[in-house]
């Protein structure tokens, strides 16, 4: 709950009055998808419009918990996750530097969604507990051909070294 | 002086009262330290304050500012690695968080007090120092480390003196992980890329003076266990100017082991013969020369040349023959690791692995007898070894807070006596307000050279910034 009143505390939520006043212009969802100032959660905070926008989607965190959320086309689902509460991290802000919103993609919408760029596929290569379905949550823009979508998070990472632990060898 | 002081005590004074009154209207409060403001530090914080609802968190740090490793590691050509500052900054800015920076842990403060003022102590204050050769002549001034090289670049106080010698034509870096390939990347990329970035205005000048043309990057093993990442490779790669040449020889009988590689090492030796394939066909008019060089452990430091054995690979170790070859070497950069110190003689530390000893995060004692020292916590590379992504580092630290957490619980931490918290006394303590003075003044000074910072590196002109 912390990270979800941080961050809609204080300056950002002017911030996110003013945004919506800007995007309220626009029609076209590619332009909502490549506009900078939207990049940064504001546009994930506004419910759909309409059913049309609807796009329900299922976070598995790592606990095997599911969170049931309403998502609406063009929503990210890094930022989606932090409205609803999801642990997702996104530590670079989706700027592609970073594996922090690594997640495990349901089988069966995997080819639904872009394909990874060479700079993501990049940063997959340096997550932990790779697997074939993994991407960055980051990366994923809802769209109504994923309605229904599952996006499980992986367990965390556990790789204390216990005394006596030699690490290997350079 | 006088005024500066009375100015720091009011405002020290007013944000202290207002978070007293915060702490007092709750339930009896535990008190958990953090020492050092390192990533580790910052995510454990995090987790403490999301799920410990009745917890005040401080954070003494040694240097003024904080950010440890994100402000003094991540290369300036890398902002976007940066942005994980926004998190934190929120982070440290809870009503149940205190940030008490210019605080030394065995200098300023023991370990012991520490541990009387709180109920749970954890130490995240990373590996500041770096493995060394075990070669003669390793204390010669060509010889540097990349950890001082990095810090240099970067505005670590103390570091600006560093002054290597770019002089000279060949630099051989020892070492192939991502530190080792950032320093190649400072020292060939193009300069006008880097006056943007928060580069400090001293090593811009340096570098804009080097002769560097041919950077060597040498490792004891195999292209199979190259230990930097695709990302970075790629990077590499791609700088303009700047040919990398691969030793075909190195390569022999690597194509064919290719498919059967797990898929990070497999993209990264695919991009690697791509680019071995392609060395000979574009005659690009770079001048400069980036070369890594596999199958070398390092012999012997003679000036302006480096001697390496030949190594072969039996069961992934490197083993030396008796064959050699020197390398061109004006300034030599020692890359193999970094490993952490022991900040107070009361830390259970493994002087020769470089890290404190602890199970899950929960340090051992002392003596010897492999039990857990209650209440005293480590995370982030102090208890991993310097491995590993923010990824890593932010899983660990949320764990090792669960843990806290869950002895808390469990009782195995007695929370039950009220605990006082850190007594600044007449130190001379940067609070948070303190660094945002002084982050505001880096910004401003940045500004008027079009970065988005130029970092302050004195310690004595931090504290009069912050207003201490």
């Amino acid at each position: 709950m912390f990270c979800l009143l941080l961050r809609r505390s204080g300056n950002s939520c002017k911030l996110v009055g003013k945004h919506i006043v800007k995007t309220s212009g626009l029609t076209s969802i590619k332009a909502l998808h490549t506009t900078r100032w939207l990049r940064h959660g504001e546009y994930e905070w506004q419910d759909p419009k309409s059913p049309d926008e609807i796009v329900n989607i299922t976070y598995v965190d790592k606990d095997g918990k599911r969170t049931k959320v309403q998502g609406k086309v063009g929503d990210n689902v890094l930022y989606l996750a932090h409205r609803h509460g999801i642990e997702m991290e996104g530590a670079c802000e989706a700027s592609l530097a970073c594996t922090t919103c690594h997640v495990y993609v349901d089988h069966n919408f995997l080819e639904k969604l872009k394909e990874a760029e060479e700079k993501e596929d990049d940063l997959l290569d340096m997550a932990p507990f790779l697997r074939e379905n993994s991407r960055l949550g980051c990366q994923i823009l809802l769209d109504k051909s994923m309605d229904g979508i599952e996006l499980q998070l992986p367990k965390a990472t556990r790789n204390f070294y216990v005394d006596g632990h030699k690490p290997k060898p350079h | 002086m006088t005024s500066n002081l009375l100015n720091i005590c009011r405002r020290g004074f007013h944000t202290s009262s207002v978070r007293q009154q915060i702490i007092q209207s709750e339930t009896p409060t535990k008190r958990i330290c953090i020492v050092g403001a390192g990533p580790a530090g910052f995510y454990a914080a995090q987790y403490l304050l999301k799920n410990l609802g009745d917890c005040v968190v401080d954070i003494v740090e040694k240097l003024p500012v904080p950010f440890g490793l994100v402000r003094f590691g991540v290369a300036p050509d890398h902002p976007e690695v940066k942005n994980v500052i926004n998190t934190f900054t929120k982070t440290a800015e809870h009503p149940r968080l205190r940030f008490f920076g210019n605080v030394s842990l065995g200098t300023d403060v023991s370990l012991q007090e520490l541990r009387n003022q709180y109920h749970a102590v954890l130490l995240t204050y990373g590996s500041d120092q770096d493995r060394e050769l075990q070669l003669d002549n390793e204390q010669q001034s060509h010889v540097i480390s990349a950890r001082k090289f990095v810090a240099w670049y970067n505005g670590l106080p103390g570091a600006e003196h560093l002054e290597p010698d770019l002089s000279g034509r060949d630099v051989t870096i020892v070492g192939q992980g991502n530190v080792a390939v950032d320093v190649a990347r400072m020292l060939l990329g193009p300069l006008d890329a880097l006056k943007s970035t928060d580069t400090t205005e001293y090593a811009l000048e340096a570098l804009s003076r080097s002769q560097v043309e041919r950077v060597h990057l040498v490792g004891r093993r195999g292209p199979l266990q190259a230990a930097f990442t695709i990302k970075e490779l790629r990077e590499m790669l791609k700088l303009p100017n700047v040919q990398t040449r691969w030793r075909s020889d190195d390569f022999s009988g690597i194509a064919t082991q290719v498919e059967q590689l797990q898929r990070p090492r497999k993209r990264l030796t695919e991009l690697m013969l791509k680019s071995l394939n392609d060395q000979g066909k574009n005659s690009s008019p770079g001048t400069k020369q980036f070369l890594p060089i596999f199958l070398r452990a390092p012999k012997a430091i003679t000036e302006g040349e480096m001697e390496f054995s030949v190594t072969e690979l039996q069961q992934d170790a490197a083993v030396p023959t008796h064959a050699t070859e020197r390398l061109p070497a004006n300034l030599i950069l020692r890359s193999i690791g970094y490993k952490s110190s022991c900040a107070d003689a009361d830390i259970s530390f493994d002087s020769r692995q470089g890290y404190v000893r602890n199970r899950e995060g929960r340090v051992l004692k002392v003596d010897a007898t492999d039990s857990v020292d209650a209440g005293l916590y480590v995370a982030g590379w102090l208890g991993t070894g310097p491995t590993g992504v923010i990824l890593t580092t932010m899983s660990g630290a949320f764990a090792v807070a669960k843990n806290i957490c869950d002895d808390i619980a469990s009782n195995a931490l007695d929370t039950s006596s009220s605990k006082p918290g850190f007594e600044a006394d007449d130190k001379r303590v940067v609070t948070w307000d303190g660094w945002r003075r002084i982050d505001d003044f880096e910004m401003e000074t940045g500004k008027e050279k079009g970065k988005p910072r130029e970092k302050i590196v004195s310690i004595a002109e931090m504290l009069r910034i912050a207003g201490v």
